[in-house]
């Protein structure tokens, strides 16, 4: 594969699939491995992009992630139809929820989503409203040497 | 093993009322699903989770647990500790994942 | 520790007859939620857990761990095993609750994830 090409695509999300929740995230780990980007990496763009794909799962009606890959970096911008953030500096708090119970009996909603998605990114940035939807873009740069 | 035995040697934070710490327990069960914790949780046990909404008091009250221990650093919220002390139930927090909480808590018991 | 060693000590069944027992796990992580697996897990670990759904198989594979044990004895639905059979992650059921499972495997010297 030519590893010099830039590569991109986008994957929709529908709200309260559960079935399917987290196919995106893996098929984009698969994208990333077919591409050769070193698994520390993989690791992290993943991880983020399956809880940015939870959120939307979760919380909103629909919503769509796009990646978009080159030697410098990964991009991965997570757009949503959903309900909005009303305080985003709360929401960021880790351990931080607005989950309702069935949520948390699922195994999600305990307030780590977002400080998961901000550890493994390089630059992360969320811009939110109520009544307008939330977008998430997040960055992790490659080729910055060992990665843990 | 008592509730001041567990004080003693692994040093947790407290959050709400000072406990009895003659309390003995039996029996510990860890879990981060309240329906679980109420279906399967013996009565009277400690209770380790990552939860720290104000349902964990409820459910803690309703299995006449002594104390819950909130794991991974977590801290509870306000209503929660007001809660536990009205109810009369010690809040404890640690550090410690609730693998390792666990496996300490396991060797005081039947070590 | 070796896989086998932790089927011996957790009584556990695993879901898969192809299993390889001499898979070594380096760490181990209880919960059953999934962001702190996603948060703390190293890849190699072992997941516990009493939460039983296809969910649980994202996660490990998002993370890169193989092997998860469920406990109490809950089995998991046939989606939950052929999604796992497809990623290749082991699924092991214990009859032994969270806490006592964590506390044998503990014991007998597997270590928990590392806290960073």
């Amino acid at each position: 594969m030519d590893h010099t090409r830039k590569i991109d695509g986008r994957f929709n999300l529908v709200g309260g699939d559960f079935t399917n929740a987290g196919e995106a995230s893996t098929q984009l780990k698969k994208i990333l491995q077919l591409r050769g980007v070193k698994d520390s990496y993989i690791r992290r763009a993943s991880i983020a992009t399956f809880e940015a794909e939870m959120n939307v799962i979760i919380y909103t009606p629909a919503g769509i992630l796009r990646y978009d890959v080159d030697d410098e970096s990964i991009k991965i911008t997570v757009e949503d139809m959903g309900p909005g953030i009303e305080d985003i500096d709360l929401a960021m708090q880790e351990g931080y929820s607005t989950a309702p119970e069935w949520v948390r009996e699922m195994g999600w909603g305990a307030g780590m989503g977002l400080p998961n998605m901000k550890k493994n990114s390089d630059v992360f940035r969320i811009d939110s409203a109520p009544g307008e939807g939330t977008t998430v873009k997040m960055i992790i740069y490659l080729n910055k040497g060992e990665q843990s | 093993m008592t509730i001041g035995d567990i004080i003693n040697q692994l040093s947790p934070d407290s959050f709400s009322i000072e406990p009895d710490r003659d309390i003995e327990i039996k029996d510990v069960y860890v879990s981060d699903l309240l329906s679980d914790v109420m279906a399967n949780a013996g009565e009277g046990s400690l209770w380790i989770t990552l939860q720290t909404h104000i349902n964990i008091v409820a459910v803690a009250s309703m299995k006449n647990m002594p104390a819950v221990i909130l794991v991974n650093g977590r801290k509870p919220e306000g209503e929660t500790v007001q809660k536990a002390a009205s109810e009369g139930i010690a809040l404890f927090g640690t550090d410690m994942h609730a693998f390792e909480l666990a496996g300490r808590l396991y060797n005081m018991l039947h070590g | 520790m070796k896989l086998q060693k932790i089927i011996d000590t957790l009584e556990a069944v695993t879901l898969d007859s192809t299993t390889n027992t001499g898979l070594e796990v380096g760490w181990a992580c209880a919960t059953d939620l999934m962001s702190e697996v996603l948060y703390y897990a190293h890849e190699n670990s072992l997941l516990l857990t009493g939460l039983v759904k296809p969910q649980v198989i994202r996660t490990a594979e998002i993370a890169d761990i193989r092997v998860v044990v469920f406990t109490r004895g809950k089995e998991p639905d046939t989606e939950t095993i052929s999604l796992a059979k497809r990623k290749g992650i082991t699924l092991l059921v214990t009859p032994l609750s969270l806490f006592t499972a964590s506390g044998r495997l503990f014991s007998a010297g597997l270590q928990c994830c590392p806290y960073t």
